[in-house]
């Protein structure tokens, strides 16, 4: 293992997963509620899920976010890895395993794992070992 | 007052994503190749979030009720099944061929970008697919 300095961000890391950390403990305090973005998400499309006003609104601030943003300087630009076919099993693979699995980085990652939640411990464990697997296989192995 | 703070807090989280780096697919395939030069950028979005968390939610599983007079709502599942298990491999495998999840699809989602659009699309497929799964078993 070699560490990329170059492209190393420690400190808008840091202050964006403290901000991510502060939304998702206001959502608790506040709504009681845990700001899993897949679990909300799955929720809205379900008719007559409970807290749907609530739950709209938060995705919509997530959605919303680039505007106040964009006050002070650019969106981040994505490098996006793979081409439609990638994206597309991506998508269906993310949609159909947070659902069966109950949850994402957000849900799992950042709530489950601050609470001490077994279950979101081993999920993220689960997926993380998925994801470095994946990427070892594609890029690594098959040489994409 | 709820939806305001649901809005808010939203807001932040968004914002939070946008800044740590969790936007840009590169950076998260950077953080998952290990083999290759490691950015382990994205540990730290993690150890920041849960290190501000920790206590907000240390409180919140003491208490009954929010501070907005809303029932506080902790998930109630204890068990490690093979649903866990086997949704995180799928979810973590997805993760690994685009480098996107369901956060940072949302928050870049209004950015522009086809193939945002496009795995977010094929993000609800695969949820509905799972909803129509459920209803049949449940038959």
């Amino acid at each position: 293992m070699t560490i990329d300095w170059g492209n190393f961000t420690p400190w808008t890391a840091l202050a964006g997963g403290v901000l991510i950390g502060a939304a998702a403990s206001l959502f608790v305090v506040l709504n009681g509620r845990i700001a899993g973005i897949s679990g909300l998400l799955a929720s809205l499309l379900e008719r007559g899920a409970e807290g749907r006003g609530e739950k709209f609104l938060f995705i919509l601030g997530v959605l919303l976010a680039p505007l106040p943003w964009m006050l002070f300087g650019n969106l981040p630009n994505p490098e996006f890895q793979v081409g439609w076919p990638g994206l597309l099993i991506a998508g269906l693979l993310v949609g159909i395993g947070t659902r069966y699995g109950g949850g994402c980085t957000s849900g799992h990652g950042v709530c489950g794992i601050s609470r001490l939640s077994p279950r979101s411990i081993v999920a993220t464990l689960t997926f993380m070992t998925a994801g470095f697997a994946t990427v070892f296989v594609l890029r690594h192995l098959l040489g994409g | 007052m709820r939806k305001l703070a649901s809005f808010v807090a939203g807001l932040l989280f968004g914002l939070g994503l946008l800044l740590s780096g969790m936007a840009n697919p590169a950076k998260v395939i950077g953080f998952l190749d290990l083999a290759g030069a490691w950015d382990p950028s994205l540990a730290l979005v993690m150890a920041g979030a849960i290190g501000i968390a920790l206590l907000p939610f240390a409180w919140a599983k003491r208490r009954g009720r929010a501070l907005l007079d809303a029932p506080m709502q902790l998930p109630q599942k204890r068990e490690l099944d093979g649903r866990l298990i086997a949704g995180s491999l799928l979810f973590g495998i997805g993760w690994g061929v685009a480098g996107i999840c369901p956060g940072p699809a949302i928050a870049m989602l209004l950015g522009g970008h086809w193939q945002i659009v496009l795995f977010m699309l094929a993000m609800l497929g695969g949820m509905l697919l799972f909803s129509a799964l459920e209803r049949r078993r449940a038959c």
